[in-house]
């Protein structure tokens, strides 16, 4: 296993009495591409311009390939940074801003030329060295401020929320791009988001990141699938979480008592102290909607009435009012052109679940 | 379509109404009325300034003649000129400084920098003088330097508008542009140099320009500030007035208004470019 390229040791920043990154500790490999993933305002893109130098950590440490950054100025540091705002010169045309770095860093015209359209073309923007940044478009500036910063050939690649400002068409192109791009030229991505579809497309691991601590760290679909917590669970995609008592705890079995939908049964083990007060998270899509029969309840079933509805095209999202009062989710994909005209406002459900499907969270 | 019908006008339509129109026909008039009066008769062929008696363009000559008058013209340029070009670097600097750092008392220094710009003229005036009584400023130095004084004067109330036109410019840079540039390898200064002052230029233009006609049309201040030796071109004008209102001083007047209305427009010009650049970020 080789070193991380970046680390990040028990950093804590502080500004006044607020502390946006509290205690952070974390390790991102070389060659991966990392998400950084959380709401606004929880201290992800401090943690990005702690690594880029522009903020300095109250206390802890960042290495960048083994060296300590403590007191190095970002403009000596490995790293190249895609902003938010894309940041592109106006006064310069496409092949200036491109070669900015390379010009003052002493490299010769000849090869700063070369190397500026290799970056153009590896962006998609062969040709259009000569334009001004106002002849472009969102989509294009944000790809110079790409080619601007890879020329640079940099150990890492910091992206400030790269998508935030393109339409979502142009946003599911670049989410590929990105990710295409970063396969090919090898360069450890760091990428800083508030939106999970961005980061569970493109990310080899996310870090979820709240009020300035690591929630979790995990693949995407791990962070899915296995959310730690209910922050993670309610953060990445939509759950249903219903509060209950772990009343059976086997290797093979466990059973939570809910107020809701009654006992929960899952087909493994949780190890969770006896009785205690546990979360169990259930996804939408993972909850199967079907017409009331008169046959006795199975486990992992309830019932209820549709209050909502939204049809999404792909798939129609369900609310449906329990017994107990409470609204939860349902997902259903429409397989067939009529399966959404199979249930409507009013009408009463049957709902079940596999015993795989619940995640049981204890935080 | 009935015989008697007028064409609709628009609620917003302000300028198709003719109450609207002779009113504005009426500020035009009171306007400009008196420069085109004194822009008519600088070619009248008269001594006097009353009476219509031909054209001529032989006060124009005579201005061009008229040694203390162009004297006076040149310390008025050579005064301007520096103005301007310590205005530009003074305001620039405090512009840039009101806006990039945080330090105590700053709304304090703000409202003060602006004085010069709302303090009466003639108040100014009155505080240079005394000024440079109370400090001795010598009045008898050769040439360049007898322009000091009002040089300083003028420095004066010329660097605050340079700092608004500046720190208004500013406002809309993008701080993440200079942080890409450090990013990208830039010290500070390079950073400066290369992606602050760009941005700044228009923003400096338009300040230089409104400092070299402010400092060249300047008459209150530079009257309590200049010396017997150190006319400048509007005191002098003033000095001619006085002895008699000839078509010579129509001349030279037109001819100021004419400098000022050029820079003047530049100066908007690059105003107007500003705010519009301003739009985007």
């Amino acid at each position: 296993m080789t070193e991380p390229i970046i680390q990040i040791r028990n950093v804590t920043k502080r500004f006044g009495a607020m502390v946006a990154v509290d205690n952070v500790s974390l390790d991102i490999k070389a060659g991966e591409f990392f998400v950084m993933l959380g709401p606004s305002g929880c201290g992800k893109t401090t943690l990005l311009r702690m690594i880029a130098g522009f903020e300095v950590p109250t206390e802890g440490q960042i290495l960048i390939d083994g060296q300590d950054m403590a007191g190095v100025p970002p403009n000596k540091r490995p790293v190249n940074m895609v902003f938010q705002s894309y940041a592109v010169f106006p006064h310069m045309d496409v092949m200036d801003n491109v070669a900015y770095g390379m010009r003052i860093a002493g490299v010769a015209k000849a090869e700063r030329r070369e190397r500026a359209e290799e970056a153009l073309a590896l962006v998609k923007l062969d040709g259009l060295g000569t334009r001004m940044p106002d002849q472009l478009s969102g989509g294009q500036r944000q790809r110079v401020a790409l080619a601007r910063s890879l020329v640079m050939r940099p150990k890492v690649l910091l992206l400030d929320e790269p998508l935030s400002a393109l339409d979502a068409k142009l946003r599911a192109q670049m989410q590929f791009e990105l990710t295409e791009l970063q396969e090919k030229i090898g360069i450890t991505f760091v990428t800083v988001t508030h939106d999970q579809d961005e980061a569970l497309s493109m990310a080899c691991r996310i870090g979820v990141v709240n009020k300035g601590q690591v929630a979790q760290l995990a693949t995407p679909s791990d962070l899915y699938e296995y959310p730690a917590n209910r922050f993670v669970a309610d953060f990445v995609g939509s759950v249903n979480i219903f509060e209950g008592r772990l009343s059976v705890d086997e290797p093979e079995r466990a059973v939570v008592e809910t107020s809701d939908v009654g006992q929960i049964h899952i087909n493994h083990g949780v190890t969770g102290p006896h009785e205690a007060t546990v979360w169990v998270a259930l996804r939408p899509e993972k909850i199967n909607l079907s017409k009331p029969s008169d046959q006795s309840p199975t486990e992992n079933s309830t019932q209820g009435k549709i209050v909502g509805m939204s049809y999404l095209g792909d798939c129609t999202v369900y609310e449906v009012k329990l017994a107990s009062g409470r609204v939860i989710r349902v997902r259903r994909s429409n397989m067939s052109r009529f399966d959404q005209d199979d249930f409507t406002w009013g009408d009463m459900v049957a709902m079940d679940w596999h015993a795989s499907s619940p995640v049981v969270l204890q935080a | 379509m009935s015989l008697f019908s007028r064409p609709v006008i628009a609620p917003l339509e302000y300028t198709k109404r003719l109450w609207l129109r002779s009113w504005i026909a009426g500020v035009a008039f009171f306007l400009y009325a008196p420069l085109l009066v004194l822009f008519i008769f600088s070619f009248n062929d008269s001594k006097g300034n009353v009476v219509w008696k031909g054209f001529t363009f032989k006060y124009y000559g005579k201005v061009f003649q008229n040694t203390s008058l162009m004297e006076a013209l040149g310390n008025s340029l050579t005064i301007a000129a520096l103005a301007t070009v310590f205005s530009l670097i003074l305001g620039a600097m405090s512009a840039v400084m009101l806006w990039r750092f945080r330090f105590p008392f700053k709304a304090g220094l703000e409202g003060v920098m602006s004085l010069p710009i709302v303090v009466p003229e003639i108040c100014m005036g009155v505080a240079m003088l005394v000024f440079f009584a109370a400090i001795d400023w010598p009045n008898d130095l050769p040439w360049p330097l007898s322009l000091s004084a009002i040089t300083i004067a003028h420095i004066t109330f010329c660097f605050p508008f340079v700092t608004m036109v500046v720190r208004a410019r500013l406002a809309t840079f993008n701080k993440e542009e200079e942080e890409a540039a450090k990013d990208l390898g830039a010290t500070e200064w390079q950073a400066f140099r290369d992606v602050l002052l760009p941005h700044m230029r228009p923003g400096l233009i338009a300040g230089a320009l409104l400092s070299f006609t402010l400092s060249l049309d300047d008459f209150v201040i530079t009257f309590f500030t200049s010396g017997p030796n150190t006319v400048t071109f509007p005191v002098k004008v003033y000095s001619m007035v006085r002895f008699s209102v000839t078509p010579e001083v129509n001349a030279v007047s037109s001819l100021l208004i004419l400098i000022t209305v050029i820079l003047t427009t530049l100066a908007l010009r690059l105003q107007g470019k500003v705010s519009i650049a301003g739009g985007h970020s």
